[in-house]
């Protein structure tokens, strides 16, 4: 708190203070283009991992509730397995509902595959049959071992085996889209630092002045941290802008057509942006001082 | 005021000052005077704590310079206006804000003190000149607006380093009134200079001692000035 109430300070002191470090075009130049691409490149960043966290979320879910019952038999046994499956399925706590699937929906599902007009009736395919979960979830191993005495033909997929490294890789990603967002604010605070440092370096005659007349060493810092902080926030208000521009212009296709379609902010997301210019000015402000100060006790 | 004990100096290795001992009272006044490299600049940044002792003790206002932290040299120099031989402004700043940079970083508002600063400007001689830059002023100009800074924090004791390096006869004895008038409200004053003949003037009107350094050492110039 008292922090951000220092930083307030600096941003808003007596401009006075600030004008006895001269303007110096580059490192201004520099400070404001490192902020903006840095904050440009953390809206994506920011919007990479919530869209990996919304799509960790939907495998997750979409996938831990529903389950399929494949029927391998003989043709003569395949109404008899699949009615034994339906009435396992219909008595098994947890279940909300099995359809079996019709052929031209099987059809529907095996065209990308096959091609169309794919002659279902001479290739021994399984009969599937779909399994919605309740909430509460049903008992797989339980269900397992009662259809293996009801219908031997019969085999519970409860997609775990392929739905968790799926699940696994999105929450990777959205971690990877938190630690991107680290090392920019890490790389934007090693640039401000460099600016900083070479600002000082060339106004080693305004500090020996300064401090000649008095000014103690908070004051000194104070007059570029100011500068800095004021800049890192007006290129990271502009990179911010350009990056929320950029993803609300991202072609959208349909729902659950993977992450690049889905990668933009949602609803409230939209405000997560605006935290990066203070969150940049705070950087600024912590790179300067530290800078500043550490040059600062170099000097008698 | 500022008291020097038994302070040395080197400059890598090479003693410069040795064993000078030196007490600066409330309206003093004294010369101090030697060859160029002597090590006149030198004696005046230890007594400003811009410098420190290799040996013995600098005591300012009562406080140990070897105990003060960075902060209290600060507040220190405060007290101790200097007029730097290179004037040392900030060459972007006009005149009047060179002026009242003491203020500023004392955490002054300088707003409030605009009227003090326009009498000191008024007293030496720059009440027209407030917003020239550094570089558009003459050496006399220069000299002057350096003193107006030094004292415009009203400190006890103005040290003063060649203050009239680069001015002419005229404007070197406006400026040795100045001090003597600063002098006379009570001020400690020491002025690092090699024209003896500004001294010889300032003793006809100024109860002045007059140090000179020799072979590293300060002594009391006598009738041989």
């Amino acid at each position: 708190m008292r922090r951000l109430a220092l930083l307030a300070a600096v941003l808003a002191g007596d401009p006075r203070a600030g004008r006895v470090v001269p303007p110096s075009g580059f490192t201004a130049r520099l400070t404001q283009f490192s902020a903006a691409a840095m904050a440009f490149l953390a809206v994506f960043a920011l919007a990479l991992s919530l869209a990996a966290g919304r799509l960790a979320d939907h495998w997750g879910e979409a996938l831990a509730r529903t389950a399929t019952v494949r029927i391998s038999a003989p043709e003569g046994q395949m109404a008899a397995q699949t009615d034994a499956v339906l009435e396992v399925l219909r008595t098994t706590p947890g279940v909300a509902t099995a359809r079996t699937i019709p052929e031209d929906e099987q059809r529907a599902l095996l065209e990308p595959w096959f091609g169309p007009g794919l002659p279902l009736d001479t290739l021994p395919l399984p009969r599937l049959v779909e399994v919605t979960e309740t909430v509460e979830g049903m008992d797989a191993e339980a269900l397992r071992l009662r259809l293996q005495g009801e219908a031997p033909g019969a085999v519970l997929d409860d997609h775990t085996r392929w739905r968790r490294p799926l699940v696994e890789a999105a929450g990777r990603l959205r971690l990877l889209g938190w630690l991107s967002i680290g090392l920019i604010g890490a790389a934007m605070a090693a640039m401000i630092a460099l600016s900083a440092s070479s600002a000082l370096a060339a106004n080693a005659r305004v500090i020996e002045v300064l401090r000649l007349v008095g000014a103690r060493d908070a004051f000194i810092a104070r007059a570029f941290v100011r500068r800095f902080t004021r800049r890192a926030l007006e290129g990271a208000i502009l990179g911010t802008a350009l990056g929320i521009a950029a993803v609300a212009l991202l072609p959208r296709s349909g729902a659950g057509s993977g992450i690049l379609a889905g990668l933009g902010f949602r609803g409230l997301d939209w405000l997560l942006p605006l935290c990066l210019p203070p969150i940049a000015a705070a950087v600024a402000f912590a790179a300067t001082r530290l800078t500043a100060m550490r040059v600062l006790r170099g000097i008698t | 005021m500022i008291e020097l004990e038994d302070v040395s100096h080197s400059y890598g290795g090479a003693e410069l000052l040795s064993g000078i001992s030196l007490r600066l009272q409330p309206g003093s006044f004294h010369f101090l005077t030697g060859p160029s490299g002597a090590g006149k600049t030198t004696l005046l940044k230890l007594c400003y704590a811009e410098l420190r002792p290799s040996r013995g003790r600098v005591r300012l206002f009562g406080a140990e310079l070897g105990r003060m932290d960075r902060d209290a040299v600060a507040r220190t120099r405060r007290r101790i206006g200097v007029v730097h031989q290179d004037c040392q402004f900030l060459d972007h700043l006009p005149l009047a804000e060179n002026v009242s940079l003491p203020l500023l970083a004392a955490g002054r508002d300088v707003a409030a003190e605009s009227e003090n600063l326009r009498e000191l400007l008024a007293w030496v001689g720059l009440e027209a000149q407030t917003a020239s830059l550094p570089p558009q002023l003459s050496g006399g100009e220069r000299q002057r607006a350096a003193l107006a800074r030094a004292v415009i924090m009203s400190p006890d004791v103005i040290l003063a380093d060649e203050p009239t390096g680069n001015v002419d006869w005229e404007m070197s004895l406006r400026i040795l009134q100045l001090l003597i008038e600063l002098n006379r409200m009570g001020k400690a004053i020491l002025v690092a200079t090699h024209d003896l003949n500004l001294i010889r003037t300032a003793k006809a009107h100024v109860a002045a001692r007059v140090l000179r350094i020799k072979a590293r050492q300060v002594l009391l110039a006598g009738a041989d000035l």
